[in-house]
């Protein structure tokens, strides 16, 4: 019975790394921008979060409706005004951008909030929990996580395969010079999708911050975490991200009912196996990397 | 109100620059509403520049360009694509993960008209109206070539402008894309053609631009120039 509960707890952990993640491989897909600082803003959102909540002292649930649109807004803002501007300089510049950006925001946050390790009010549902037959018992914390994983995901994909925004978003995925050749306004695209990966960082940062604790410098563990997930899954396939996630959460917890000092070794090992075996992640189909090669030749 | 003599394009003067490489010095020409140029020259004369600097791809260094009578220089692509210049890029360029109809629908994204709606654009090109729900990658040449123009129609152009669009495709299905352009000058569209097949460009078209690495080397109509006119201007041989 260990086992089947380390497998349950370790996909409920796998959703929140999937959360965490579709947004760093949305902003990767569309503006291939490595955004070094997804995991600093995630924990950015969580703060936002523990402000909100005290000051209205009101569970964290309840902030959402502001905390979210926020942290759309912060997330537009970011872009236009910061990764916008780097993309202009070549690949490397957002990658130092992103990477300064993730710095600042972890010494801002030292300085405004001190290092000590906070966690969010989440009201009932942090503590309630309900029992599979004997001996498997399950959060409803992690269980909602989980569930907000999938229909994030599911929300996303819809958005993107059934309406004119995200026909427009895959267009400019492919080859943003012919998008706006054939009149797509770049930026506003580029500007919406970053937001969307901000809020969805957010969302993840208070789910972070209600199951356990956080502190200023703990966007970095949750980035390569995330990173790990998006690649595993195959970067631009939301989910295949769910499936890295899982992958991941799953391995984490089923090692760690063996020796719990090994099990963030055998996640850091099952990437490595990953990128090895295949490097484009496993839902990136050789055939998808052939319909992008095969546009190149005439006839 | 459009005056009937005020050219629909009116190019003055066009430096333009690939970094330190100058692509095109001083062009001008002028195309009148309704009728077809063939831009045709060598390899490397700066067709496909002067094409994307009219569609708005690449900025000019000095120049000018009119358009309706107005001055659309510094205007970004989406802004000449709302009013009415398209370009079916050289290499079709489609978006390869996008399915045939969502890469005409992306066509359409800058535009409110739907003079060229989906059926009638289906109807214009019946090779690719049966493959509407297959990815752009997936289709030949030819059907991808169709698609590209598609979706430079679905912006309801007033301008067309079409890069290379024979390029490696079979003969057959050249003179099928051909049928459809002809069809669409009876409709009243202007088009500015870039060709490599001399013949083929002046059997097509009105008029005539020849460039010889970056500068206008004969401009007429097609009727009044000879074949042997266009090939000296071509290659640069005994210019006057």
């Amino acid at each position: 019975m260990n086992w089947v509960n380390a497998v349950i707890q370790g996909m409920l952990l796998g959703g929140q790394y999937a959360l965490i993640a579709c947004g760093l491989s949305l902003m990767f897909g569309v503006m291939r921008i490595v955004n070094i600082a997804h995991g600093d803003l995630a924990v950015c959102g969580a703060y936002l979060g523990l402000v909100l909540s005290s000051a209205l002292g009101v569970p964290v649930w309840v902030t959402l409706p502001l905390l979210l649109p926020a942290a759309f807004l912060a997330g537009m803002a970011l872009q236009v005004l910061l990764f916008g501007r780097a993309l202009r300089h070549g690949v490397l510049a957002p990658v130092l951008v992103t990477f300064g950006l993730s710095v600042m925001i972890e010494n801002l946050l030292q300085v405004a909030a001190t290092s000590d390790p906070r966690g969010l009010n989440g009201g009932a549902l942090a503590l309630a929990s309900f029992h599979i037959g004997s001996g498997i018992t399950v959060s409803w914390l992690f269980l909602t996580a989980f569930l907000t994983a999938c229909t994030v995901l599911s929300c996303l994909q819809l958005l993107l395969s059934r309406t004119s925004w995200g026909r427009k978003v895959r267009a400019t995925a492919d080859d943003v010079d012919t998008a706006r050749l054939v009149g797509i306004r770049v930026r506003p695209v580029f500007a919406t999708v970053a937001g969307i990966a901000v809020a969805t960082a957010a969302l993840a940062g208070v789910f972070i911050g209600t199951i356990g604790t956080f502190d200023p410098l703990a966007g970095t563990n949750t980035l390569i975490f995330a990173f790990e997930a998006v690649v595993i899954g195959g970067i631009g396939s939301l989910w295949g991200t769910l499936v890295g996630g899982v992958a991941l959460g799953v391995t984490q917890v089923v090692v760690g009912e063996i020796n719990q000092a090994y099990a963030v070794l055998a996640v850091n090992l099952l990437f490595l196996a990953v990128l090895t075996v295949r490097p484009g992640g496993l839902f990136t189909s050789r055939q998808a990397v052939r319909e992008l090669q095969g546009l190149g030749a005439p006839g | 109100m459009r005056h009937p003599d005020v050219p629909l394009l009116e190019i003055a003067d066009l430096d333009v620059f690939y970094g330190d490489f100058q692509a095109l010095f001083g062009v001008s020409m002028s195309v009148t509403q309704g009728c077809a140029t063939a831009l045709v020259g060598a390899n490397g004369a700066g067709k496909t520049t002067l094409l994307r600097t009219i569609a708005g791809a690449q900025a000019p260094v000095s120049g000018s360009v009119r358009y309706d009578g107005l001055d659309i220089t510094a205007a970004p692509p989406h802004r000449r694509i709302s009013r009415g210049i398209a370009l079916v890029p050289e290499g079709r360029k489609l978006f390869p993960s996008l399915t045939v109809e969502e890469n005409i629908q992306v066509g359409a994204a800058a535009v409110a008209s739907d003079s060229w709606s989906l059926e009638r654009i289906y109807g214009a090109f019946p090779m690719i109206a049966g493959r509407r729900r297959q990815r752009a990658s997936t289709l030949s040449g030819g059907e991808q070539q169709a698609v590209a123009i598609a979706r430079a129609l679905a912006a309801a152009p007033s301008l067309l402008l079409l890069d290379e669009i024979s390029l490696g495709l079979a003969p057959r299905v050249v003179e099928e894309l051909y049928e459809t352009l002809s069809g669409l000058r009876s409709a009243g569209a202007t088009l500015v053609i870039v060709e490599q097949d001399l013949r083929r460009a002046m059997d097509a078209c009105d008029n005539l631009v020849c460039l010889l690495e970056g500068r206008v080397a004969l401009a007429a109509p097609v009727a009044s120039v000879s074949a042997g006119e266009v090939v000296a201007a071509y290659f640069g041989e005994g210019t006057p």
